[in-house]
């Protein structure tokens, strides 16, 4: 059996510091086996925050020797052992206790974007049809498990905190979710514009690297959406159209 | 006396999976105050890990499919230890809550005449499964959960409930604490909708988050609630057995439905070995029928992979228990051997199965398009519950309700794999249909001051105890290890009348060792502090499942006996009752199942 050091970080909004443990460690162990694993032996009030253990929900996020992550999906085999893991909380949400963080933000601006509006049923038994290809994107974007990992690792919410002018990366998937789907009706081209911080991506992809979804999140997602805020915004022929339109 | 905050409520909704979610849309829309608890962030629930998809006769697939094979297929899967009215309403309302989760935003995968498209499942007869690849319970939460931000109710995140106050008879309000600054809140409420979902963490190897410690079952039971079935555990055939750190993670039945096999370590694909008489007419009897069926052949029968999930379980660990098990003590189950069939395989598995490809790749390091993936069977759902009515999802206690899988009735002895999900959405509306209804037609109710108190108190006293005996005194973690290990090996998925008697022992002592334990440090997110409370509930729902098992002296649906092989006629008359008596004392009884009106009746033989 081999004994890893475990650099955990512990405290909560006021003060904090590193503390390390040691704990043996078998095959195929991921971090949140290893911390589970302190809590029950060493530490029982040590604050870490999951739920199914299988990638699915998204609790466990923290960030493993720097890199934001989840804690049940890194196997140990996966990072460098023989130096002391460090564990310490998510940087861009404030600390509530040790590895646990306020990301009730997330909650808040998810309530801000206009919800989904579908069109009147299609077909004659009161239910719609989409083709397969049509919801593909869609589906990508609904793979989003919240872990919150991009928003994380967003540099206008890590470094800049920019949290009451910008919906980071998780809410721009979600609106551009709302935006593609095909039976949608609603507009939230203005609200991205203006009051969501379209702007503040300068599309570093730093998102899309942490994601462990694997959503193409700017490819797919935030690109196309400053595609459309331009073309209603800034494109001078689309405003020209738009006039006379509105003259005829 | 204690500070607390208070709220008040026409209806408080328990917990914010996909029952609880459903419950709180419909009685916010039904005018009544709503408040939502939920002990993770929203969202979070165990929902979210369901993967195979929601049975709805719809008959997209095949137009052969209605309501009434999939109420005898509902029947039959449990053995006729269902509530027939449950089971009824359940068939004939999912395609209705299916489509409305459409309207609010759901995009599940589609036909290629753009209706929803429906898979194959265990125990269906027809394909019958609405499903988003193998991601169907967070296509499902996120839309109940964004769907329900804009209905007024109020969420409670991160709150855990730790005793329910009553009025009399009546329910009256929920004490509970905040997990980030450990304070107590009372939420006073008219009604009470219970939907905590499952109790697998009584057991080691569980598919259950952390969150299925069978709290609300614990808390209704503890106020007075009637359980019924506890002995009827779900143990899903396939869970990941290797690595152990990953050991009962759940391999969707998916696989199965999407031409995946069952093999022995000599490469036999056992399954044909031991087809039940009561599926015979239904089930293939050659594996070129069964990959007809899996790829839509109408005329073909099912393989027998797809028989119900306590046949399926027990086969598997009669392979295992004969040495014909793989490396890690559980079989093979191979989805990459369709490339013989199909041209693009590998790409049709990520399409058809992309978080069990990406579940193994990441957590085992295998490529399941191209090896096969170990497994072995896992505690997974508790078909039994708090006793609820039929139609309203009343408990016997005045004003508190309860749906999903913390309330039993509809899955009988056994749950059809993707019953739950519309479960969830069929009697989590119902449920807060009633429970807003029941909080319009009653007065107020009055709570305590020394019953909170008292409540307070006994939630403080780990704390109290780590204050007294300094190091001393065990901690929770251990008794919690303990338990799980004994309801594992002795009242696990192959019973027996000495193994459980001794369990039901060692039970005993560990109620009073759990009675003992401390905690340390401050209330603040202090997951030891949670551990010691849950240990309550933990032993409240293993001491009722083991007294029902050891009562139920027959074999039927998850309930196997090895000392009692057959089914007998005289228990399947009858459901478990337990409840707790004045005395303190768990009280049990044996209640004959209500006769099944004709008409009910007239379509299980049609369909035999």
């Amino acid at each position: 059996m081999k004994t890893v050091t475990f650099r955990i970080w512990r405290g909560d909004a006021n003060s904090g510091k590193l503390v390390d443990y040691t704990a043996e460690i078998t095959p195929g162990m991921v971090v949140l086996d290893v911390v589970h694993d302190i809590q029950a032996k060493q530490a029982n009030d040590l604050a870490c925050r999951w739920n199914c253990k299988a990638g699915k929900c998204g609790s466990c996020s923290a960030e493993i020797n720097g890199v934001p992550r989840l804690m049940c999906m890194t196997r140990l085999d996966q990072i460098p052992i023989e130096q002391p893991v460090t564990i310490t909380p998510l940087k861009a949400f404030p600390v509530i206790r040790d590895l646990t963080t306020d990301v009730s933000w997330n909650f808040r601006v998810k309530k801000k974007i206009k919800p989904f509006k579908p069109c009147k049923p299609q077909a004659a038994d009161g239910t719609w049809r989409m083709q397969q290809e049509d919801v593909d994107r869609v589906q990508e974007f609904r793979k989003c498990i919240e872990c919150f990992l991009c928003q994380n690792v967003c540099h206008v919410l890590r470094d800049h905190h920019k949290h009451e002018e910008f919906i980071g990366p998780r809410y721009l998937v979600y609106t551009a979710a709302l935006e593609m789907h095909p039976l949608d009706t609603e507009d939230r081209l203005e609200e991205l514009k203006r009051a969501h911080g379209m702007g503040y991506c300068n599309i570093t992809k730093c998102c899309t690297k942490v994601c462990p979804e694997h959503i193409t999140i700017t490819d797919n997602a935030i690109i196309p959406l400053k595609e459309r805020v331009v073309d209603e915004f800034h494109d001078p022929l689309g405003w020209l159209w738009k006039l006379l339109r509105k003259k005829t | 006396m204690s500070n607390y905050e208070t709220h008040e409520y026409d209806v408080l909704v328990i917990g914010a999976g996909g029952a609880g979610l459903r419950a709180a849309i419909e009685a916010s829309a039904a005018g009544a105050k709503v408040g939502l608890i939920c002990k993770s962030l929203l969202g979070k629930a165990h929902t979210v890990m369901a993967e195979g998809g929601m049975a709805a006769a719809m008959g997209n697939v095949d137009d052969r499919d209605n309501w009434r094979v999939h109420f005898a297929d509902t029947m039959r899967g449990g053995q006729y230890t269902n509530n027939w009215r449950m089971a009824e309403l359940h068939a004939k309302e999912a395609p209705d809550r299916v489509h409305e989760l459409e309207a609010w935003g759901a995009v599940f995968d589609r036909t290629k005449d753009g209706k929803i498209l429906q898979r194959n499942f265990g125990g269906h007869r027809y394909p019958r499964l609405a499903h988003v690849g193998d991601r169907t319970g967070l296509e499902l939460i996120r839309t109940l959960q964004d769907h329900g931000i804009h209905q007024g109710i109020e969420v409670h995140m991160e709150q855990t409930v730790v005793s329910f106050l009553k009025d009399g008879d009546r329910v009256a309000a929920a004490l509970a604490y905040d997990r980030e600054r450990g304070r107590f809140r009372v939420f006073k409420t008219r009604a009470i909708v219970v939907a905590t979902g499952g109790l697998g963490r009584a057991y080691k190897i569980t598919s259950n988050s952390w969150e299925g410690t069978g709290d609300g079952v614990s808390l209704a039971y503890h106020a007075g609630a009637e359980l019924l079935d506890m002995e009827f555990i779900q143990f899903h055939p396939t869970g990941m057995v290797w690595p152990p750190s990953v050991m009962g993670i759940l391999v969707t039945e998916g696989v199965r439905g999407e031409g995946g096999v069952l093999r022995n370590s000599e490469g036999k694909r056992f399954m044909f070995d031991d087809i039940p008489d009561n599926y015979k007419s239904q089930t293939s009897d050659n594996e070129e029928e069964g990959w007809r069926y899996v790829t839509g052949d109408k005329n073909a029968r099912r393989p027998p992979e797809l028989l119900t999930r306590d046949h399926v379980a027990r086969c598997i660990m009669r392979e295992v228990k004969a040495g014909r098990g793989s490396p890690h003590g559980g079989v093979f189950l191979d989805i990459a051997w369709i490339k013989e069939k199909i041209a693009n395989a590998p790409e049709h598995i990520k399409k058809k199965l992309p978080s069990m490809y990406h579940q193994f790749m990441q957590l085992a390091n295998l490529d399941i398009t191209k090896e096969p993936m170990e497994v072995g069977p896992t505690t997974h759902y508790a078909m039994g519950g708090i006793r609820v009515d039929g139609d309203t999802q009343m408990s016997n206690v005045p004003g508190l309700f309860a749906a999903g899988e913390c309330a039993a009735g509809l899955n009988g002895a056994n749950r059809l794999g993707g019953n739950s999900l519309s479960d969830l959405l069929v009697f989590g509306k119902r449920a807060g249909e009633y429970a807003a209804k029941y909080a319009k037609e009653n007065p107020e109710a009055a709570v305590s001051d020394s019953d909170i108190e008292s409540a307070v108190q006994e939630a403080l006293a780990p704390f109290e105890r780590g204050a007294k005996h300094g190091g001393s005194a065990g901690g929770p973690y251990q008794v919690q290890q303990v338990l799980q290990g004994l309801m594992q090996n002795f009242v696990g998925i192959v019973r027996r009348e000495d193994e459980m008697a001794q369990a039901l022992n060692m039970i005993g002592e560990l109620w009073t060792q759990a009675g003992e334990v401390a905690v340390y440090g401050h209330r603040e997110y202090n997951p030891g502090w949670h551990t010691a409370l849950d240990l309550k509930h933990l032993l409240t729902v293993s001491e009722a499942i083991t007294r029902s098992a050891l009562e139920r002296k027959e074999s039927r649906g998850g309930h196997f006996r090895e000392d009692y092989e057959a089914k007998d006629p005289v228990f399947g008359a009858v459901n478990m009752v337990t409840w707790k008596g004045a005395d303190g004392t768990m009280n049990l009884r044996r209640e004959p199942i209500p006769a099944m009106p004709e008409h009910l009746k007239q379509i299980i033989e049609e369909m035999k």
